[in-house]
Formats: structure tokens, sequence, C-alpha cells
């Protein structure tokens, strides 16, 4: 059965890994839902967190064919209770709908979203959530007219306790019995 | 002048001030290497400079074609068990690589390509001859890297050569703008040593050695499939230790061909679609499978719904991701072979499956009444790809390198030909690459000068890198060149015949008189067509000094038998 998948990737900072990557899913024809690229804690360690719809069995040989990979230091699949995760979605609309009448700001507030900029013609309305949450807004904004609309990918970070940096660390202790 | 003079010219005493193009030369030499194959061009044109002053250190062998270069560099990595070096230019240099580099990439042979590139200023412009090689060969390489500076120049060579040779082998190709090869650095050898992202192997899991054991103990019937893996972690010798102490039947891969004596007792021949009758069947009849440094491909395995559904799987892997790919295992002992299979033999109690090793012998003979008598006897005037094989086995006794190219004759080179030593058959296996036969066998040849080296190919192959002739003509190479020439390419006129209704689409080959044309390259030649001529001409070819080229005309639309049809189980494999 296919379920949504959140899978972290922790790489060496280099050029082109990010096509290295991609590369893995797309030679099966997996549909990357988001991905979003940072810096992670550990100096030079970047990393990636990619959402896909996939059999379990799928993401298992996905996740060893990207730590097969050269500059790949770790990937790891989560299920979404395994991890505490987050979106930003930033909203234009015309600015008019704020004070046409009091409808347009109550949505606002009751979705606990923040008006980023007012300007004369437009407003820019930032909510960070769920996917789920980022579309009610959507979803309740859309009668009154959307210029604009932009959710990020998906970032998470893990519940389990083993952190990056003692991977690394013993990562880079075998080099230094080799 | 003294040491802080030096310094403060950045300079040390065990340092050398080189030229970007010099310091590739260099380390190439200082890696190990003293044979490359290459093509030159525009943008790699300094480094070619540099190998001209070092030419009795680092042999450069000029190919007729970037892909002669590449392929040849897998044939000499294949039969020495060393990194095979090519060299080419920018742009169509490059991409003429790729074929090879891929090629290089499933069969898991260890390369380091280097190709020159535009300046560093022009990336991204579409300059002359500028290509993104990077982003082309990424998916088809085990890592790549662009070098813009001189100075990073020791360090990515020698990481290339440190990842192309260890852990999984696999081909690596470093890119370098032609500034950084004209720029001067301070040059000092430092072998790479490793790094935290990329751990060449699994440390073995003694627990998952004693599991594997005791299944291995309580078996009735098992069954061992080795492949390449064998052959890449220098395990031959272990492996041979393990069966002969297990005793139990044993099968290959084409690509671990020849690393178990074609004679040896266990030996119950070749696995997958072409294979022999009784490895197959029994695959879906054993209690255990015990699959050594192989990855079930889909031309071993046929249908996976249906592959050895019955058995406890045991996998010894070193790449994390084969385990569990395509077959679930009960046991996986990750790490290189070597070692896995020195521990387990230590575990397994000393037996012999006499009567599970007689059922194997049986339908051998089954098979060999049904086709391998008439494959190496033919009762029709015809003379078979099967029978030239055997009297190449009569003359060389299992001693000479076997390359192939892709086919029916590779099947039947493969099923045929006998071995006595390891890497000795080198063909392409993964990805079927037509036209890797002849240089292949130039690079086989001058890595193992010491070997006959014969090179068994289709007329259709043949003509994919026929330019390659001209590699031999330049550089004397010896090698045996056998064309099996009917006139078809005729793996895939098979099929048509078997799952197209015969419709011959596109199969027809209508050849140049090859004589000719090896004649014009100076090289030997004979053509035989008839049965009494074949033994004398083999002899003939194989007692040469020089390079010799023997054209063997076959049936036209002889088969390759046995045979699983696609989609098909390895039980349902069809003797005629």
């Amino acid at each position: 059965m296919k379920k949504r998948y959140t899978i972290s990737v922790f790489t060496e900072d280099q050029v082109g890994l990010l096509n290295r990557v991609t590369i893995i899913f797309t030679r099966r024809k997996i549909n990357i839902e988001s991905i979003a690229a940072s810096d992670s804690e550990v100096e030079k360690v970047h990393r990636y967190t990619i959402v896909i719809t996939e059999t379990e069995d799928t993401v298992k040989k996905v996740v060893l064919q990207l730590e097969k990979q050269v500059e790949i230091i770790k990937a790891i699949y989560h299920e979404d209770d395994a991890i505490v995760f987050q979106e930003i979605a930033l909203y234009k609309v015309p600015t008019d709908i704020l004070f046409a009448g009091k409808e347009a700001e109550k949505i606002v507030r009751s979705h606990y979203a923040r008006v980023l900029s007012v300007e004369s013609n437009f407003t820019v309305i930032e909510k960070t959530g769920h996917k789920e949450e980022t579309q009610a807004l959507f979803n309740d904004l859309k009668p009154y007219g959307i210029l604009e609309f932009v959710r990020s990918g998906r970032i998470a970070i893990t519940k389990p306790m083993k952190t990056l940096t003692s991977i690394v660390e013993e990562l880079e202790n075998e080099i230094k019995h080799n | 002048m003294k040491t802080d003079e030096l310094a403060k010219e950045g300079k040390t005493k065990s340092t050398k001030t080189l030229t970007g193009a010099q310091a590739v030369v260099q380390t190439i030499i200082d890696e190990g290497s003293n044979l490359i194959f290459g093509y030159p061009g525009g943008a790699i044109m300094p480094v070619y400079d540099a190998l001209y002053d070092v030419e009795d250190q680092l042999e450069h062998v000029l190919t007729r074609h970037e892909q002669g270069a590449v392929h040849a560099a897998q044939g000499f990595a294949r039969a020495t068990g060393e990194v095979g070096v090519c060299l080419a230019t920018s742009g169509p240099g490059a991409t003429n690589l790729i074929t090879g580099i891929a090629d290089a990439q499933i069969d898991s042979t260890p390369l380091v390509c280097i190709t020159g590139q535009v300046h560093s200023h022009l990336l991204g412009t579409d300059a002359f001859q500028e290509t993104d090689v990077i982003g082309i060969s990424m998916p088809v390489t085990k890592w790549n890297y662009q070098v813009t500076k001189a100075e990073e120049i020791p360090m990515a060579i020698a990481k290339a050569f440190y990842i192309a040779r260890t852990g999984k082998p696999g081909p690596v190709l470093v890119d370098i703008t032609k500034d950084a090869q004209f720029e001067t650095l301070e040059y000092k050898h430092e072998p790479f040593r490793g790094m935290r992202s990329y751990q060449p192997k699994s440390e073995l899991n003694l627990d998952d050695v004693q599991k594997a054991a005791q299944l291995i103990n309580g078996a009735k019937k098992p069954f061992v499939l080795f492949g390449q893996g064998v052959i890449l972690s220098k395990a031959e010798q272990e492996f041979k230790a393990f069966i002969e102490k297990a005793g139990i039947p044993t099968a290959w891969t084409i690509l671990g061909l020849s690393a178990l004596d074609s004679n040896h007792y266990l030996n119950v021949g070749m696995l997958g679609m072409h294979g022999n009758y009784a490895p197959n069947k029994m695959t879906n009849e054993c209690d255990v499978l015990i699959a050594v440094g192989m990855r079930f491909d889909d031309r071993v395995t046929g249908d996976l719904s249906r592959y050895a559904k019955q058995a406890k799987v045991i996998h010894l892997e070193i790449d994390p991701a084969e385990v569990d790919k395509n077959v679930k295992t009960e046991v996986a002992v990750l790490g290189d072979a070597k070692e896995s299979l020195g521990a387990l033999t230590q575990l397994i109690n000393k037996k012999d499956h006499k009567e599970w090793l007689l059922e194997f012998r049986k339908m051998e003979q089954e098979e060999m009444e049904t086709v391998v008598n008439e494959e190496l006897h033919p009762s029709v005037d015809t003379l078979s790809m099967g029978e030239v094989i055997h009297a190449i086995n009569k003359v060389t006794d299992g001693k000479a390198i076997v390359v192939t190219d892709v086919g029916q004759h590779q099947m039947v080179a493969c099923r045929y030909a006998k071995f006595q030593q390891s890497k000795s058959m080198i063909t392409s296996g993964g990805l079927g690459t037509m036209g890797f036969c002849l240089p292949a066998a130039i690079g086989a040849k001058m890595g193992r000068p010491d070997k006959e080296v014969i090179a068994v190919i289709g007329d259709g192959g043949f003509q994919m890198t026929i330019q390659e002739l001209g590699t031999i003509f330049q550089s004397k190479t010896p090698v045996k060149i056998v064309v099996l020439n009917n006139e078809f390419l005729g793996m895939v006129r098979q099929w048509q015949e078997l799952f197209f209704d015969k419709r011959y689409a596109s199969t027809t080959m209508i050849n140049p008189d090859f004589q000719t044309i090896v004649k014009g390259y100076g090289i030997a030649t004979k053509k035989v067509e008839k049965r009494e001529d074949l033994s004398k001409a083999v002899s003939e070819m194989l007692s040469y000094e020089g390079a010799y080229f023997l054209e063997v005309k076959v049936g036209k639309e002889n088969n390759v038998f046995p045979m699983i049809p696609t989609g098909a189980s390895v039980s349902e494999i069809r003797l005629k």
C-alpha cells in the first residue's frame, strides 16, 4: 500500500549532489512531492527533506540506493508520526478584501495566520502548518480572490534521539581506524 | 634553497611545481597505472602534451574512437583486476565515453575516466565542444567531479582511483577545465584515505554468519549461485574451499564465469535465460539457496514471483542496496566475499550431497542429449557456433582469456567455453553492449600480454567498433579475433522467430567482405565455411604470433537453447 513518507538525506556540501539525489527517484519514475534543502546542525553537512507517496518496500530500496551514493552520509525514511514537520505558505490577496466587510479578516484570524506585508493594492498573508492546514486557508480565501500562492516543501525534525553529530562522529572514527 | 625560503614560496622539499596537466599524468603514475587508453582533442591537449614527456612511464594507446578507449580500459580492468584508465576531450569526446561508463557501472568495473573541459570562464555558455559531462554521466558513474583549479587535481584523481577500486568497484569521471590544466601547482602525491560519507564495505556481522552456517548445515538440498563478487574480492580460493567443504552444487552467472574451474566436480553450469537446464530447474527445487556476490539480475531470475519461493535464501553481498532488492533473503551477510566466505567456511560442517548432485548430473545428461551434442557435433552440414568454441577449447585447454560481444555468440561462448583460470571471461553482462568485444579484447591483451586473448564476436557487433582494427594495427596487439558470421543479428532474429511470427524486421545483415577489410589493416585472416577446415584454422590462428582474424560462416538461422522466455519462471526453461 502506498503511503506518504518523509526522507531525510544528509550529504556532503558538494555542487551537483541534488542532481544525484533526484536521479534515484526519477529513474524509478517516482514523483517528488516536495523537497527542501538546507544546512544541518553539523558543519558542512547538508540536508534534504523529501516527501513522496510510495510503498514502504520501494521507499526502503530508494533509501539504500541513496545511501550507496559516495557523498551521501545517511538517508532515513519516516512515516508522519515519527517526525515533527511543518510547511509555510504565502498568500497574496487584494488589500480591499480585508476592508470590504469583516469576513476575510475573520478567516485570517481563525486560521491563526499572520499578515506579513500590507501595500495599497495587495496584502501578503503567511500561514505555517501542515499541508492540510495551509490548504484550508487557501480554500477559505479563494472566494475573495487569491492573486498569488506559494507553499514551501516540508521540513521535518525526527523524533528518535540519535543525533546527526553522533552518526557523523562514528563514521569519521571509522576512517581514522582504517 | 633553504626550507624557510621554500616555505615562503609555498613549497616544501617534498613538493614540485607542475602544471595541472603534468599533475594529472603524475597522479595516474603515482596511483600505479602505466597504461591508459584515449583520444586527443582541444580541451585535453595540455594533458596529451604532458604525456609526451613520460611515455616511458605511462603508455598511451590511441584508439580509433572514444568508445573504443573506454571499452579497452574495461577489458584491461577485467583481465587484470586493476583500475582501467581512459582519457577523452570535452564535448563529443566525453559523450562517446558514456556507453562504456554505463557498462562499467552495471558490471562493477573499476574505471577512472578523465575528460577535458572548456575554460572555466566559458562553463555554461555553450562554448565550442562544451557539454555538461558531469550532468550526463551522473546516473552512470559511481562518483564524478569537475575540477576548475589546478590545485584540486592531485586529490581529485587520487580520490577517483580510491572510489573506483574500493567497495563495489565502478567507474568514476573527473572533468578538468583547460585552464586548470595550464595553471601550476605544488605537487605532492598523497593517497586518498577515505571519507565519512563512503564506507566501502560493511564490517562482518558474525551473528549473520552464524545464522547462515546453521541454515547451510541443516540443508538437505542446498544450492550455491555465484557472480562476479567472487572475482572482484579475489575470493576464488575461499569460495572453492567453501563449496568443497559444504559439498554443494554450484552454478554461476556469466559475470562470475571463470572464477571456478569449468571442470570442478561441483560446477553445475550457467544460470539464466540461456543457461544450463539443471541449475535453472533446481533453483526451484533447492531448500537453501546461497547467493555469493551476485545481484539476481532479471536475466538470471526470470519471473521473480516464481523464483526460488520454496527456498531459504542466504545472500553474501558487499552492497547493502542489493540485499532484498529483487529476492527476499532469510539471512544477508554484508561484507567483502573474501572475509564472509572465510568466516562461513569455518562454521559449516563437512558434507557431501552426492544424491542431490546426482540429480543435477541426470538433468545435465538430458540437456546433453537434446541440445549440447547437436550443438558441438552437428548432424547438419552448416557449422554451429558451439563447435567453433569447442574447437577453441581443444587448443587452449581453458587457459585463454575469452572476450565476447553481445548476442547469440555470447551465450554460446559462455555456455561452452572452458576455463581453468579466474578473470578469463570478459563479457558485457548487465548493459549488453554490442561493440564491446573488439576494444575490450585489445585492453585485455595489453593488460595480460602473457595470456592468449580470443575475441569472439558476431557479425553485427564486429561492425559496431570495427574501427578498432586500426588500434590493433598501430599497436601491433596480437589479439585473436573470431567472427561468427550468420549474416543476421542472430539473437533478435531468434526472438523474431519465436515471438514475432518470423517477421525478420531489420535483422538481415548484408555484410561487406570482412577478409578484404581486415587485410587492409595488415592483419592475417582466414575464412572457414566447411567443417573439415575448422580445427586446422583454429590451430593456425592460435599458433600465429601476431593478430589474427578468423571468420567462420555459421548456420544462418540457428537458435540458442535452452531458453527461458521473458516472463517465464526458471523452472519453465525450454530445451527446444
